[in-house]
Parts: C-alpha cells; structure tokens; sequence
C-alpha cells in the first residue's frame, strides 16, 4: 500500500511538472503572429503520416536514419509495457497482462530485442557524436548545452534499457525459484544474457534487484518525461503537430505580405485620397518582417521548439559548405533560445512582457548571416521533419530592409535599378526588346 | 537584320491578333549578353516549331524576385501590380520562361496578387513541342553520345519541383545524361539565388559557383546543361575559374536543343 502511494505520489509529480512545462512552451508559441493553418486536413494529415509516424525523410542519410528508426520503433513499442508498469504500481498486481499467455510472452521478448537495438543504436550515436569528426555533430553549433543535451539523453536512454533488461533478468530468475508473487510469465530473449550477473544473489538480493531496477526504470522514465520538454529531444512530440502543420505549397512559393498588398492597392487605386487620414486604431501598426522572435508566426515558433538540432540543414546548405557564417540550424537553435528568454521575462512579470531592448535580429542572428543565404532551399529539402530556417531569414531580411533601410550597398543599387527601369541592372528599359532584332 | 520578326502583344493587339502563348523574357534575357544568346535560342525554337507567340518587349518589367528576397516586400509587390495589369490588360492565359525564378514568380506569387495565369518552363514546353511533333530532332544531332551533366536550378527542382523536363528533353539529344552526385531534390545551388546575383559573396573559404562547378566536372562532362540565365553565368564563371573553358561549355538546354533540332527544315509561320 506504501509503495503505491509513493508510486502515486512519483508518477503525479511527474506528470505535474510535464504539464506546467507544456503550458509554457505553449504560451510561448501562441505569443507568435497568426498564421492559418486550418485548411487541407487530409493532406495535412497525410503529410505527418508519412514524415512523422512514418519517418518519410529519415533515410536520405542510411545509417543515422535505420538507427533513429531503431529507437523510434522501440520508444513506441515498448512504451506499451510502460502502461503495465502504471498499472501495476497504482494497483500493486505484478505483470498484469501475464493472463495474455503466449501474446504476453511474444511481446516481452520483442521489447527486449528493441530495447537491444535501442542501446546499440544510441551507443552508435554516442561514438558518431563523441569520438568521429562528424562535421554536423562536431559544430560548434553544438558547443556547451546543446552537445551536453544530446549526450545526456543517449546516456540516460541506455540506462533506462539497462534497467528495464535488469529488471526482467531479475524476475526471470525469481520466477524460475519459485518466489511468492513473481507469476511465471515472459520471454526472455534478451535478459538471459544478463542473468549470470544476478544469479549468484539470495532470494532477497533477487527481488532487491528486480524491484529496485523497476523502481529505477519509472522514476528514470518519469524524470525523462520532465526532462524532455526543456532538452531539443522535445521533437519526439512536437515532430507531429510541426509536420501536420508542413508547409504544403511548393517550397519556392514565399507569402506575399498582406500589410504591403494593402498599401500598394491604394497607391494603384486612382479613385483613392492620398490625402485621406489613416482610419484610427487602437493596435499599434505591426511590424514589416521580423526583427524578434514574437513577430514571428506562432508557426515558426514551433518549428523552433520542434527542431533537434541534427543539422541536416546545416550541412546541406551551400553557404555553410563554402565557409560562410550561415548555418541553418543556428537560426533555429537561436530563435528558440530567444523566444525561451522573452517566455521566462514575462513570466517573471506576471504575464506581459515588457521589451528588454534585445532582440533576435542583432543580438541573436547577425546581419552576414541573412546575406548568405541564396534561399536555394536546400535546408527545408533536408530537414527531417518540414521545418523551414530559410522563411525565418528571408522574414529578418524583410525587417533589415523594411524597417531599418540596411542593404548592402549592391543590393540598394538593385531596388534603385528595378525602381528605375525595371531590371536589377542599370540598363534602360526602352532598350528590353532590343534582343529581337538580332534574331 | 532580323532572320523573323517577333511580334510584341502591343503590334498584335493592334492588329486584332491574340498569341497562344506569351513568351516572358525576363531581366538577364532581355540584358545580359550571354543570356540574349538563350533567349534568342528559344525564340528560334518557338518561331520553328510554328508557336503562335509575341513578346512583351518594353512593356515587361522585373517580376520582383530578387527584391522579394532581398527583403523588399513593397518593391516587389510594385512590379507584381504592374505586370498583372499589363498581363491581364492583354489577357494573357500562358506563359512561357526561360528563368525559373521568374518562373516561381508568375505561377506560384502572382495569383493571389489578381495575376492567374498557366506557366511553363522553357525545357517544359520544348519537351511538350517534341511529344506533339512540333519540334524534331535531326536524325544524327551533334549530340549524340556526347557527355552532358544538368545542373538543377533551384528554383525549377526544389522550388517547384520540376526534374523531369529537362531532363527528358535532354534525352532526345541522343547524348549521355551525367547525373551529379547531389542532384535533383539534393542538388547544390550555384550560388545565385536569393539577390545573390547582385551582391559579394559574405565572406567564407571560397565561392559557391566554384564548389558547384566541381561537383559538375567530377562527372567529365563535355557540356554543362542550365535551365537558368543565372546558373548559366555562375556555372560558366566556375568552368573559367578551374581553367576548363576548353574543354568544357556551359549551354542552356534551350540552345542544344536549337543546334540539334531540324529547325531550317520546320515550316515557318
């Protein structure tokens, strides 16, 4: 009865802290711009069948995408014998699914082989990260936290698999002593291996060790639960609403700007006042483009959350490739790491945020690295799950020109030239049809 | 001395005559003398392939892509409201291009703007004059088993993802498609888009054309195909730059396809 209340007492902490974490990660995702992503429900969930559920874009890259899919498959899979382990400890019963006989036992051993591959595939990555010269992985994108997230998880995966392995070698030999409660139930496939290591224990030191492991593997599976929603491993979940709400349009198609559209139809309408007062608001005009995290689309700031920081993006971009300071993956990286500062400002103010003179564009995301981007794509083609860091940096350029009048001088030439005469050279327009008397 | 004549929708307007199909020339097509060659090319294809066409000529103006992506929303939206009304003005239903981003421009970012109108990519609509036998090719084309790699604009694979065109166009040369390591949906920029035509390159080990143009002569090709005026120049800056202007040219597929088709012998208009 003590153990289930400890039990119940674990698991609701746990759950707790996951919610209020939720909560504020969702507050801060709406503080972002509208942005309507209601329409095409079956393509939108066609699109996260295939990109999320079904890992779609994951094995461009062979080796890393068939291990991610080992620990995907197994996370899924073997999380339903998390829902006996709820059950059993609110309830105090031992392996309560054991009634289902040969089915119980099949399951079990096909969690204990995932749960083999989930170690062999997170030691893999372990050894990709740490000891070989990746250069996505070994970026110093990564350095400090983030590498220190990423291997964080690998270890406490593989603890997590160790315990639960443990756990059932543990009950394997109690069952096969006879000892009171241990029910004779399971395959073992996997576990036996582990067996030699606890055999030579005393009934006591058996049931020690199964039920410690047990305890271990749902406190560690709770704390992961916390965990989570603060580490980039939060893709596990957010890779689902952030492919659901993919982008659907072809890729090279960019928004046009409502705000600009209004503007210019007035100034094309030969019926309009040009003298006429703007009509009062009490909504302060909004910004053209974007300067800081909020003016981006609440879309955005999920994919920002979305992102684990892989850097497929980054290695397929061809301003990274040739040594210049674009790299996608950090506009997303520092645009969460922003909204994240302006999330905790205003909930350290009781609910409004109060601007602290910073904002992303300049003190997050330098000028030079929105200049190199050429918006070829290739960054949004790459990235696993339909984020897209180019629409963020063609959104700041937007801002750098619309707001702040910053170009490079070229680009200023360019805009005086289309003015001008209609080509981003200096060429006169009369001259455009010229090429059709040299035919 | 003009070999034809091509018409401007101004003098067939004027004559009461409407076009099948406007042939969009855009900037580097109108201006850039390397370009000219291309767009000439595909003149000469839609004159031979007896295309009823006419150009905009003075009337056309910058669709606004590289200020769209420069940042310069008003700008662009400018020249959009300017060529919607000269385009709907003349009732313009297609469009033919030789520039992908002009391309992107007018079929994906016009519409909504008032501007609706069906666009094709030049290597589109030449693979569409072939299938219909609008367009032959000579028997024996001075291509045949000749080594050509295609470079995929981004703005015609990933952007809008068109592989296939130019590629089957390519194929009625009778030559050797190369494909590139990256290629198609993974193919590398040249290093042009996004109003990077018009500026330096940030600062960084070494020029993106020139990363490309590796890519493109690992494969020992004797061409290097584009489907864009800008990929044209940065691939043949990045031939010059690793000194293989000799043996290597740098073509649009529009101007293969106007040395190998039996252009001379198609009836004309």
């Amino acid at each position: 009865m003590l153990s289930q209340l400890l039990f119940l007492l674990l698991l609701s902490t746990g759950i707790f802290f996951f919610a209020r974490r939720i909560g504020v990660i969702r507050r801060n995702i709406k503080s972002g711009r509208d942005w309507d992503g209601s329409d095409r429900k079956s393509e939108r969930w066609a699109t996260m069948a295939r990109v999320a559920l079904g890992q779609g874009k994951m094995t461009t890259r062979p080796v890393a995408g068939f291990m991610h899919i080992l620990i995907y498959a197994g996370f899924v899979i073997i999380n339903i014998e998390i829902l006996e382990i709820l059950i059993d400890g609110l309830f105090g019963t031992h392996r309560v699914f054991a009634f289902l006989g040969p089915l119980y036992n099949f399951l079990i051993a096909s969690f204990e082989w995932l749960a083999a591959g989930v170690i062999l595939a997170c030691v893999v990555f372990f050894i990709r990260r740490n000891g070989m010269a990746i250069a996505r992985l070994a970026s110093k994108d990564l350095s400090g936290w983030p590498s220190l997230d990423a291997n964080i998880i690998l270890v406490v995966e593989v603890l997590l698999m160790f315990a639960f392995l443990s756990m059932n070698a543990a009950d394997a030999i109690a069952q096969s002593r006879g000892l009171e409660h241990y029910v004779m139930a399971g395959s073992f496939p996997v576990s036996s291996w582990l067996m030699p290591l606890y055999s030579g224990l005393s009934d006591a030191g058996i049931i020690a060790v199964e039920r410690g492991m047990w305890w271990f593997h749902i406190a560690g599976v709770l704390a992961f639960l916390v965990y989570v929603p603060y580490s980039k491993h939060f893709h596990i979940i957010l890779a689902f609403p952030n492919t659901y709400f993919s982008n659907l349009n072809p890729k090279g198609q960019m928004d046009n700007m409502a705000a600009v559209k209004k503007e210019v139809d007035l100034m094309m309408d030969p019926t309009a006042d040009p003298f006429a007062a703007a009509p009062p608001s009490d909504e302060p005009p909004a910004r053209f483009g974007v300067k800081d995290a909020p003016d981006l689309t609440w879309k955005q700031l999920l994919e920002a959350y979305t992102c684990t920081e892989c850097g497929r993006c980054t290695s397929e971009c061809p301003a990274n490739q040739t040594g210049k300071l674009l790299s996608p993956r950090k506009i997303m990286m520092s645009t969460r790491d922003r909204i994240e500062e302006i999330g905790q400002q205003r909930e350290a103010n009781g609910g409004t945020w109060q601007p602290d003179g910073k904002s992303l564009l300049g003190d997050w995301i330098t000028e030079e690295e929105l200049w190199a981007c050429t918006s070829c794509q290739a960054c949004v083609e790459a990235c696993p799950i339909n984020i897209s860091p180019m629409g963020i940096i063609l959104d700041m350029r937007r801002s750098l020109i619309m707001e702040d009048s910053k170009s490079p001088e070229s680009i200023t030439s360019m805009f005086n030239n289309i003015e001008n005469n209609g080509a981003p050279w200096a060429f006169p327009a009369g001259s455009r049809g010229d090429w059709t008397q040299e035919v | 001395m003009s070999a034809f004549h091509i018409p401007t929708m101004a003098e067939l307007t004027a004559a009461g005559q409407t076009p099948d199909v406007l042939f969009w020339v855009g900037c580097a097509g109108s201006f850039d003398d390397r370009a000219k060659r291309i767009t000439k090319a595909i003149a000469r294809i839609l004159h031979a392939s007896n295309t009823s066409f006419a150009v905009l000529g003075q009337e056309e103006s910058c669709t606004g892509d590289p200020a769209k992506r420069a940042g310069n929303e008003f700008l662009y939206q400018m020249q959009a409201a300017q060529n919607i009304a000269t385009l709907n003005g003349y009732g313009i239903k297609r469009i033919i291009t030789g520039c992908p981003h002009c391309f992107n421009a007018l079929k994906n970012e016009y519409p909504e703007l008032g501007g609706t109108y069906e666009v094709l990519h030049h290597t589109q609509f030449i693979r569409e004059l072939i299938e219909t036998g609008k367009l032959r090719m000579s028997g024996d084309t001075p291509f045949k088993g000749r080594r050509i790699t295609f470079h995929d604009p981004c703005y015609l694979g990933r952007a809008n993802g068109e592989y296939l065109a130019p590629r089957e166009v390519i194929q009625k040369l009778d030559a050797e498609l190369l494909e590139m390591r990256r290629c198609k949906q993974n193919a590398m920029c040249c290093g042009a888009g996004g109003a990077q035509m018009f500026k330096e390159a940030e600062p960084g080990e070494r020029e993106v054309n020139h990363a490309r143009t590796d890519e493109a002569l690992e494969t020992q090709p004797e061409v290097i195909a584009t489907g864009c005026p800008f990929c044209n120049t940065m691939m043949t800056d990045g031939v010059k730059n690793a000194e293989q202007e000799s043996n290597v040219v740098v073509k649009d597929i529009a101007e293969l396809i106007a040395e190998a088709a039996d252009l001379l012998e198609a009836p004309t208009a």
